[in-house]
């Protein structure tokens, strides 16, 4: 048992197909030009069209964050439009704008900041562990040879404390804020701040779903290319919403 | 581009995918509920979304009825119903709202986009199934939150398909404006969703899954539209999405999105400060625009595939009806201030929207001239479909003649609440879209039940509806360019009317005809599906996939063979050719166009 552990360190070129070695696969998604087709022969039986499968889901995230990009957008046009309004003051004969920049409590949000970041990169190395996992499947499946029980970091479970993390410290600026007087009604930007970092919490917490079902979908033993093809489009999701939450940070905090 | 060795049996056959690595398609549920419930087939659900359309079309109808009883008879109660002018505003509001989500974006894509598609560019399902399953699920769950609108305290919200604000906004501003309107936002908000799901899933399916040879210039038309409308679904529902959200807000939390300050409703003082109706209108509008491109674009499809098999002739312009769609779905996102122009907007800006939709007038005429081209000197097969398909191109063409009209500015501030512009959408929005339907309906039933719908009652339908709807919509034009306002529960009262009061009359009996000729084909649809005669596997002598497999296609579509494209999708009248018709699995036909 012991002993055959260490052929486990294998290249990839040993494996059957070269498409299931980890590191061998391309990250980016390759733009199908013409019919769906997949890549070259050789297909290893054990995982017929995990490629195919892996690059699906891919585009399907990549088409669907458009999706988001465009709720976000939309968010961010009524954000410019609405600190350009104001309503008429008879008294002044003028309009007067009841747009008042919100202190952000900004000790708080960069904590956050930070968690989020953390968890995207720990779920990077979880991104990439499933893959390392999968590229040896082939051969810890064969009869015979026992995987080294040696395990590696809990990935996962740790990007999915770090995402409960941030949104519980979401949570919290909301109470800061409302614990300082400013609630949804307030005034127009403390409005915008409550939607866009809800919505926000609301698509991550849709990324925390999706790992917690990776996560029992290992204990279900369930197969392996299934998880991690959740744990890679996650990632990329997850990803992105680090980037969205930079973006929505910035878009508080400097344009205000 | 397109690598002949690859061997795309594997992924073809596995494209069903499941969610099970290494599984073979999955084997045809056998329960009921998994096969005609919650089934992830996308036949299945394209029936689906085609009955809940069925539905939605007939309670969308009975609405429009009671308005135009009204109008003519405004003291008649309908079934027992008072009708206030209050209800008048709730009949629009609901008729716009369940005609426009429920059925016309409903049906063209959900409905036979969803069963046409994977089989025509030849896969077994749609990319994301068990998605798929949940596009639907969502998009009746709007339904039945729009439905329960109806029932709630106050009834069914008054402030239009378009919800402006601060009607929209304020609850106590009218009846229907409490629950019923909150009702109103969650259902066009599940529907947002579940056509994002859903576009998510078109573009995924037609970038990824087409059968070998299938090259995106070998897509029927038809795929082709549904793969725009998904583009132009995955990028303006979310617009619409973030706009209910900020409204929701609006109305329970007290922010000032959309509703300006100093308002007073119902005799108090409002509390909201600041916020603008027009940016509610441009939100609105950003989607509401391709929204029309969305029911319009599978019509388009429909009406070239059916023009080309019928009139025994290539598609005229393949690649120039293609990127005729591109154009028309890509001008659509700048042209949505041309329904503001009476919003106070700037001049300035409403000149370049002005120009921008007068541009949309191009393609459109590409479209068109194609389509005419298509059918000149072709052997002409008068069919059922093709009636219904020459009947799109026509109301397309009147319905699209008066936009270029409303696209100025100028012209449009005296139009714009008047009936030209009902007259303009229901022609080219409503009828033209719902003819797409129909040719689809008739062209697409052999296949997807196995049987022949019947022709006579076809034809019939056919004659009353294209006559009724010119005969209902057609008037329309000169009573608005006379200046009869629209949205009014009752202008009986106005000297200057008078004049129309016989036309008036003319459109209701019109309608009450044109509606009830509506029964002809519900009995058809549904004595054929059982009593029809036996349909061959094709027909019509078409080209494309869906006519090489069954009728009624098995569970994965091609039962585990895969097909192989060699032809570009309307091979008709091929000189040479032992048939006149050369189907895209022939053998690759010399000098083959695409």
């Amino acid at each position: 048992m012991g002993s055959l552990s260490p052929t486990l360190k294998i290249r990839e070129s040993t494996v059957a197909n070269p498409k299931v070695g980890g590191a061998g696969f391309p990250p980016g998604i390759r733009f199908p030009g013409t019919g769906g087709g997949g890549g070259g022969g050789g297909r290893d039986e054990s995982y017929p069209d995990f490629g195919d499968r892996l690059r699906r889901y891919r585009l399907g995230l990549m088409v669907g964050l458009v999706a988001v990009v465009m709720l976000f957008v939309s968010f961010t046009s009524a954000y410019i439009v609405r600190q350009g309004l104001g309503s008429y003051d008879p008294a002044a004969n003028a309009f007067v704008t009841d747009w008042k920049p919100l202190a952000l409590p900004m000790g708080l949000l960069i904590l956050n900041t930070c968690l989020l970041l953390a968890s995207s990169f720990t779920i990077e190395m979880a991104r990439r562990a499933a893959f390392a996992q999968a590229a040896v499947a082939p051969v810890t499946e064969m009869p015979g040879i026992a995987r080294d029980e040696v395990r590696g970091v809990p990935w996962l479970p740790i990007t999915v404390l770090l995402g409960l993390g941030f949104l519980a410290g979401q949570l919290m600026a909301w109470h800061e804020l409302g614990r300082r007087g400013f609630y949804i009604s307030t005034s127009p930007s403390n409005s915008f701040f409550y939607v866009l970092t809800g919505v926000h919490a609301v698509h991550l917490f849709g990324g925390v779903v999706a790992l917690l079902y990776a996560l029992a979908a290992a204990f279900r033993s369930r197969p392996l290319e299934r998880r991690r093809i959740v744990v890679d489009v996650t990632a990329w999701y997850w990803h992105f919403m680090a980037i969205l939450w930079l973006y929505i940070f910035a878009l508080l905090k400097f344009a205000a | 581009m397109h690598n002949p060795e690859t061997p795309k049996q594997d992924s073809v056959v596995h494209a069903g995918g499941n969610g099970h690595g290494g599984v073979h398609v999955h084997p045809a549920p056998t329960s009921f509920i998994r096969k005609y419930i919650f089934s992830t087939d996308h036949k299945v659900i394209g029936l689906q979304y085609y009955f809940l359309a069925l539905t939605s079309v007939f309670v969308g109808m009975y609405l429009s009825l009671l308005m135009r009883i009204h109008l003519v008879w405004p003291g008649a109660k309908v079934l027992g119903m008072d009708i206030k002018p209050e209800t008048y505003l709730a009949l629009l509001t609901m008729h716009g709202t369940i005609m426009v989500f429920f059925v016309l974006t409903t049906a063209p894509q959900g409905g036979f986009g969803n069963y046409m598609l994977p089989i025509q560019i030849g896969a077994p399902d749609m990319a994301f199934p068990i998605l798929n399953m949940l596009s639907f699920w969502t998009t009746f769950l709007g339904f039945l939150a729009i439905i329960a609108a109806f029932i709630v305290e106050g009834g069914a919200p008054i402030s239009g398909w378009t919800n402006y604000a601060p009607l929209s906004a304020i609850p106590s501003a009218g009846p229907g404006q409490g629950l019923g309107e909150d009702l109103w936002i969650v259902s066009i908000a599940l529907f947002c969703i579940a056509s994002l799901l859903g576009a998510l899933n078109f573009i995924t399916t037609t970038l990824d899954l087409r059968a070998r040879g299938m090259t995106m210039m070998r897509l029927p038309l038809t795929v082709w539209s549904w793969f725009i409308t998904a583009i132009l679904g995955l990028l303006a529902f979310g617009v619409l999405l973030a706009a209910g959200i900020l409204l929701l807000l609006d109305r329970n939390l007290g922010t000032s999105f959309f509703v300006p300050g100093g308002l007073v409703v119902s005799g108090e003082m409002i509390k909201h400060q600041g916020g603008s109706p027009l940016l509610w209108q441009h939100l609105f509008w950003f989607f509401g625009h391709p929204e029309v491109y969305i029911a319009i674009l599978p019509g388009m499809g429909v009406a070239s595939q059916v023009l080309s098999t019928f009139s025994r002739k290539p598609i005229f312009g393949y690649k120039a009806m293609v990127y005729a769609m591109l154009a028309i779905g890509g001008l659509g996102f700048f042209v949505w201030g041309h329904h503001m122009f009476m919003s106070g907007m700037s001049p300035y800006s409403a000149m370049a929207f002005s120009v921008m939709t007068i541009a949309i007038g191009v393609p459109s005429a590409i479209k068109t001239f194609n389509w005419l081209g298509t059918m000149w000197k072709g052997r002409i097969r008068f069919t059922v479909p093709m009636m219904f398909a020459i009947g799109f191109v026509s109301l397309f063409v009147s319905g699209g003649l008066s936009g270029p009209f409303l696209a100025q500015p100028a012209l449009d501030i005296p139009l714009h609440d008047t009936f030209f512009v009902v007259a303009h959408f229901h022609l080219i929005m409503g009828v033209a879209a719902i003819f797409g339907i129909f040719a689809a309906t008739y062209y697409w039933f052999p296949k997807m039940f196995g049987r022949m719908m019947n022709s006579k009652l076809g034809y019939l339908h056919f004659w009353i509806t294209f006559i009724g709807a010119y005969a209902i919509f057609f008037p329309m034009h000169y009573e608005g360019m006379a200046g009869r306002p629209r949205r009014y529960a009752q202008l009986t009262e106005v000297a200057y009317l008078h004049q129309f009061w016989g036309l008036e009359k003319f459109i209701t009996f019109a309608a009450i005809i044109t509606i009830s000729a509506q029964f002809l084909f519900v009995i058809n649809l549904f004595w054929s599906m059982f009593k029809g005669p036996k349909a061959e596997i094709n027909p019509w002598e078409s080209t494309t996939l869906e006519w090489t497999i069954p009728s009624p296609p098995p569970h994965d579509n091609f039962g585990g063979h895969v097909p192989v494209v060699n032809n570009g999708p309307y091979e008709y009248g091929v000189p040479g050719a032992e048939r006149d018709y050369i189907m895209q699995t022939d053998p690759a036909h010399v000098g083959s166009s695409h």
